[in-house]
Order: structure tokens, then C-alpha cells, then sequence
């Protein structure tokens, strides 16, 4: 499977460990990422899945070190390579960004600068952190035009933005994310504003252009069928934190949360047909709003009492980690009666 | 050819207008002329034929710059613009100077640090410079700077020097003393204006998406702030300028008048007190044609900066 996966000597690429990002407002502090953990190997593809608001495009802007204020990581660490970057000062975060990491948001049509023609803006990336001279610094750009496969790459290396359409404005972006040879990429729901037929190209060519320069990529989406066809384990997050985490057959396959279980249900097969598909009762809570015990519990249609008043932590099971606690040895401590829960 | 029409029509406008300021024949005459001779004064000047006539001969004189004599000195109207043109033009390019090389920076820095106190300072003082009329900032500089520290004059030219037929102020330090005054009174309030422009462009250029991509790219911050931010505000605040421009040499004359500046706007304000149409008239195409060739510009800058545009002539010139 993955044959271009460099083995790393045991330190992952990245390592995030225990991350709180807060938002300070008016009303108090808002926790919107709660003690998240997990890590990413070199040439690894992680995806991250989840609801809007449940902290997986934090994550990822955390990551990057481009949280929007007033947001600001308040705990744990972040370390690239066993160099811990959270704590950089902005100028050296700045080398490591376009350097060391590369970035891919959602929209392609806005995030090109209209102004300037693509190949100054490939251009002006290479030469802010390799040392090349302009020509050569033209040559990469070219090659990596004709890498995303944009036709006729010479001459559309003086283009300017408008003049693509939004499947090769992707294209050019992820050739700009790529450009100095980051280790990892943090792409925020790369395709969900493409057409359907682009957004499996796209998603295609991020992956075959990852493996063979053993990029690594944390894959930020909600598209489970994305995820299923492109990375190599899944984090499910929910409410800011992760409800589970493995490798994504073991996920997909046999999931162990109760959220996980509620969310492959709710994705329509072609192999069975069902005349409803499942799906979660509720809503996720608002941040202000989060319950006691498993954030997860209200919707729960296997908590139990200790879900109520105990946060479970990421546990083992099976081949994944789950944060729940049916998969601890002492369980749920006893089924609850729905009143009891309401109260 | 939009550019003709907008002509034509401030022509008109100022032909129709002076037809009913005053009769200049009464300014021109002494008390005791006997009305044959008035008469024949009118006919002289053409006051008697039927207005659209007059008109035609109006324009066609104004399209060789001709616009007659002077009712007040009986000189050409064009030489006594042509003598005053320099020192409007001048003043207004100061004006201007002063106004872009500190309004744009100011804008420039308090958007991308608008929470800081000197950017709410300047901020605030920058609602002074909006609000206060520009005879009552020039009055107020004259007395700080030429009456009570005795710095500067308070009027005039100072000294000049001519080259052909352009006299100028820059050569001589006595001459760029009298300009710096009035410039400031000038340009203070565009000033102000541009400065407030520049931030609010700003303030919402940071906030795009290719502003975070550029800093996830890892650019430096002056590659962000001047390459990328600034080059996205300049659309408006060229808009602006080249308007604010046009009107800076049209409003230069009350500037003019507070500083006894012996420019084409002071020559206007004394023609209205004679009511010197030729003159009135000559002065408002002028004006006209100012912001006529101003507008042109802007839009070919438009170009040049955006080339969102240029896309457009293409295609619209392959479809031809």
C-alpha cells in the first residue's frame, strides 16, 4: 500500500500532544479544541473527520500556526519532527510554514491573490526559501505546473488566477503548498468547493503527488468517502476532541465509537439497499453547552452512568483507539433510564 | 467621445450660467455712457445674437483656446490663465504629494495595527482633518506658523524663477518655504480622507483568504503587507485620488484666497467680482477638462493594476 512511505526512525513527523485551543469572549472562555492528541508519520495520509464546529479545521489552522485571533492555543504542544513549534516566535514559524509545512484551504477561487500571475506567485514562494536564482526558480515552477498537470504550463505560467477554472486554481494551489518540499501538508476540506467530478481528480492527484514526494498530509473533511479513498488512519473528532482513531479499514470496517458506528451509517452504499438510512439523534452540542461526563452522551444510545459523569479518554480498542467507555474494562457502569439522562 | 461630451456640457453649463450672472456691460461702461454707445459695445461683443449661436462661436473658440478678452483687463482670457496656471498647478501637486506620501503609510499602518493607541490617535485626529473646513485650517496655520513662531510666510509665492513661460516655485528656498502652508491646507483634509481609505481597504484585505494562504506559504510580512495587501486597495484608492485630485485644483482657490496665492483660482474670485464671463467661462472648461484628462488616467491605471480588466479587453477585443 503505501510504497513510498519513507520509515522514519521512530519520532513521527508530527506529534500533537494533549492541544487546547481557547476563544476568549465576552460571555467567558470557549474550549473549541479539548486535549486532542495524535501524531502522523512521514508520508502518511491522516484524515480528520467530523461535524462543522468540531474543531478539526482548528486543528489544522493550530497546526499551521495561523489561528485566527482571538483564538490561541492555551495547552499542550505541537512538535514538527521533534522540534516543538507551537511556541515559535513568528518569525521563525514563518520559515517553517511554506518550508516545513505546507497548506491547502478550502476555497480555490479566493485563495490566489487576483493581482499577481500564478507563475510570480510560485515563484516568489520558491525564492523565500530555497535559495535559487530566478531562472531556476522559473524552471521548478513550470515542472510543478506540469506536475499538477495544468496543460500548457509555459504559457499559462503568466496567467493570472482569474483565468482558471476553480478545478485548476486547486491544481495551482496545491502546486504552490508544494513548491519549497514541505513533509507535511494540512489540507482544510481541499475539494468541497469543486464540482463532484473535479473533486475526485483533485483529491486523486494530492494523493499520488504526496506519495511520491513522501509528503505527509493531514486531510481535513467531512467526507467520508474521501477519507475511505485516500488516507491511511482516521481521527473522528466531535465536540473538540477525538471520539476515535485507528487505521481507516479498522474504522470504516468495525468502528468502536458509538458516534463513528452513527456516522458510517449515515453514508449511503450502493451495496445494500436500505429504505432509511440510520442516523444521529441531535445535534452536537454547542461549545458552551457541553454535557458532563462523554460530550458524546446525550445522543447516545448506549451510555451508561459513568458516561454522565466521567470524560473517557482515548482507550484502546481493538485495532483503534476510542474514547469511550465501553471499551474500558469496568464499561459503562450500568444502562440508564432516558428520564435520568434528561435530568 | 465620453470625454468630448462631458466637455461640451460643462460648457454649456458655464455658457448658461454667466448668461445671467450680471450684465458686463455695465461693469465695463462708466455711469454717464449714453445707451447708443452701450449698444454698440454689445453688438461688438456679440451679446445681441441669439444664444445658440453665441454658444457655437463659444466652443469653437474655446477648441483653439481662445476664449476672447477679459471684460476687467481687456488681455487675453488665455494669457492671464496661462500666467497663473503654473502656481495652481504646483500648489495642487504639493498638495497632492503631501497628501499620498502621508495619508497612504498612515492608512497602510493603522490597518494593519488598528487596536494599537497610535493607531486609534491617529485615527481620531484624522476626524479633525475631516471635519474642519479648509479656510479655517489655513487661517489657524498662518497664525501658529507665521505670526506667532514667525516661520513661515503667510503669503504669496515667495520667490520664483522662470523657465519659459512656467514660472516655479521649487527652485528657490524662499519659493518651497511659501509653498509648504499652503499644501498642507490643501492636502490635510484629502489627506485625512485617503488615510481613512487605505485602513478600512486594509482592514478587509487582511482578512481574505489569499492573505492567509500568502502566510502559509511563509512570505515575509513586507512581501504581505506591500506586495500582496496594498497592491489589492489600490483599485479604490486610485478612484479616489484622481477624483480628489481634480477637485484639489478646483477647490485650490479658496486655499488661494486665505494665502494671497496668485494662482488661476484667485484670478476666478476676482472675475466674479467684475463678472468677467470670459474669464468665469474659461476657468470652469478648465476645471472640466482637468478632471476629463484625470479620469482618463485613472482608467488606464485601472489597467495597469488590475488585470481582471485587461482579461476583459482581451476578450471583448477577440469577439471584435
Amino acid at each position: 500500500m503505501a510504497t513510498g512511505r519513507s520509515v522514519s526512525n521512530n519520532a513521527p513527523l508530527l506529534e500533537v500532544r494533549h492541544l487546547r485551543v481557547e476563544f476568549p469572549t465576552r460571555r467567558g472562555t470557549l474550549l473549541a479544541v479539548d486535549d486532542v492528541s495524535f501524531e502522523i508519520a512521514a508520508g502518511e495520509v491522516l484524515g480528520v473527520v467530523g461535524e462543522s464546529g468540531a474543531g478539526k479545521s482548528l486543528t489544522g489552522n493550530a497546526i499551521i500556526g495561523l489561528l485566527e485571533p482571538p483564538g490561541r492555543v492555551a495547552g499542550g504542544e505541537i512538535r514538527l519532527e521533534g522540534r516543538r513549534i507551537d511556541t515559535l516566535p513568528y518569525e521563525e514559524m514563518r520559515k517553517v510554514r511554506g518550508a516545513m509545512m505546507g497548506a491547502i484551504f478550502q476555497d480555490p477561487l479566493t485563495c490566489l491573490n487576483p493581482l499577481y500571475s500564478i507563475g510570480r506567485q510560485l515563484v516568489e514562494t520558491i525564492q523565500t526559501h530555497l535559495p535559487l536564482p530566478a531562472g531556476q526558480a522559473r524552471k521548478r515552477a513550470i515542472d510543478l505546473l506540469k506536475e499538477v498537470g495544468i496543460p500548457g504550463a509555459e504559457q499559462r505560467f503568466d496567467h493570472y488566477p482569474h483565468q482558471f477554472s476553480g478545478g485548476m486554481r486547486q491544481r495551482v494551489v496545491i502546486a504552490l503548498a508544494l513548491c519549497a518540499g514541505p513533509k507535511l501538508i494540512v489540507a482544510d476540506e481541499p475539494t468541497t468547493a469543486l464540482d463532484v467530478s473535479i473533486q475526485a481528480q483533485v483529491i486523486a492527484l494530492l494523493k499520488r503527488l504526496c506519495r511520491e514526494h513522501g509528503t505527509a498530509v493531514m486531510l481535513v473533511t467531512h467526507d467520508m468517502g474521501v477519507i475511505a479513498e485516500t488516507a491511511d488512519r482516521v481521527a473522528v473528532m466531535y465536540a473538540g476532541r477525538v471520539a476515535e482513531i485507528g487505521p481507516v479499514r479498522e474504522v470504516i470496517k468495525q468502528a468502536k465509537h458509538p458516534y463513528t458506528k452513527g456516522l458510517m451509517g449515515s453514508i449511503p452504499s450502493l451495496g445494500h439497499r436500505a429504505d432509511r438510512l440510520t442516523q444521529i439523534d441531535g445535534a452536537m452540542p454547542r461549545l458552551t453547552e457541553i454535557p458532563k461526563g462523554c460530550a458524546f452522551n446525550p445522543r447516545c444510545g448506549q451510555r451508561g452512568l459513568r458516561c454522565l459523569v466521567e470524560r473517557p479518554n482515548l482507550m484502546t480498542a481493538g485495532g483503534s483507539l476510542a474514547a469511550c467507555w465501553l471499551h474500558d474494562r469496568q464499561g459503562v457502569g450500568g444502562a440508564v433510564a432516558g428520564e435520568l439522562a434528561d435530568a | 467621445m465620453q470625454s468630448v461630451a462631458v466637455l461640451l456640457t460643462v460648457g454649456l453649463v458655464s455658457f448658461f450660467l454667466f448668461r445671467y450672472v450680471g450684465d458686463p456691460v455695465n461693469a465695463m461702461v462708466g455711469q454717464d455712457t449714453p445707451a447708443v454707445e452701450r449698444e454698440a459695445l454689445r453688438v461688438k461683443l456679440g451679446l445681441n445674437d441669439p444664444a445658440p449661436i453665441q454658444f457655437v462661436r463659444f466652443i469653437a473658440n474655446a477648441a483653439h483656446g481662445q476664449f476672447g478678452l477679459s471684460y476687467r483687463t481687456s488681455e487675453p482670457v488665455s494669457r492671464m490663465i496661462w500666467e497663473r496656471l503654473p502656481a495652481t498647478l504646483e500648489l495642487s501637486f504639493c498638495a497632492a504629494m503631501f497628501a499620498l506620501l502621508v495619508g497612504v503609510p498612515m492608512g497602510v499602518y493603522t490597518g494593519l495595527y488598528p487596536r494599537h493607541w497610535s493607531s486609534r490617535t491617529l485615527q481620531a485626529i484624522s476626524l479633525i482633518g475631516v471635519s474642519l473646513p479648509t479656510f479655517l485650517i489655513g487661517i489657524l496655520l498662518i497664525l501658529f506658523f507665521s505670526v506667532i513662531l514667525r516661520w513661515l510666510p503667510s503669503f504669496g509665492r515667495g520667490e520664483t524663477v522662470t523657465i519659459g513661460w512656467w514660472t516655479t516655485n521649487f527652485l528657490r528656498w524662499k519659493g518651497l518655504e511659501a509653498l509648504i502652508l499652503p499644501s498642507i491646507t490643501l492636502g490635510l483634509f484629502q489627506l485625512t480622507l485617503l488615510m481613512r481609505l487605505v485602513r478600512s481597504e486594509m482592514l478587509e484585505v487582511m482578512r481574505t483568504d489569499y492573505i492567509k494562504f500568502a502566510r502559509a506559504r511563509g512570505l515575509t510580512n513586507r512581501a504581505i503587507n506591500f506586495g500582496h495587501a496594498l497592491k489589492n486597495t489600490l483599485v479604490p484608492v486610485i478612484t479616489v485620488t484622481g477624483l480628489q485630485l481634480g477637485s484639489l485644483i478646483a477647490f485650490a482657490l479658496v486655499t488661494e484666497t486665505v494665502f494671497a496665492w496668485p494662482g488661476v483660482g484667485q484670478l476666478f474670485i476676482q472675475s466674479v467680482q467684475f463678472s468677467d464671463i470670459p474669464v468665469m467661462a474659461a476657468y470652469l472648461m478648465l476645471i472640466g477638462l482637468f478632471f476629463v484628462i484625470i479620469n482618463l488616467i485613472v482608467d488606464l491605471l485601472y489597467f495597469v493594476v488590475d488585470p481582471r480588466l485587461r482579461g476583459q479587453m482581451g476578450v471583448r477585443a477577440g469577439a471584435h
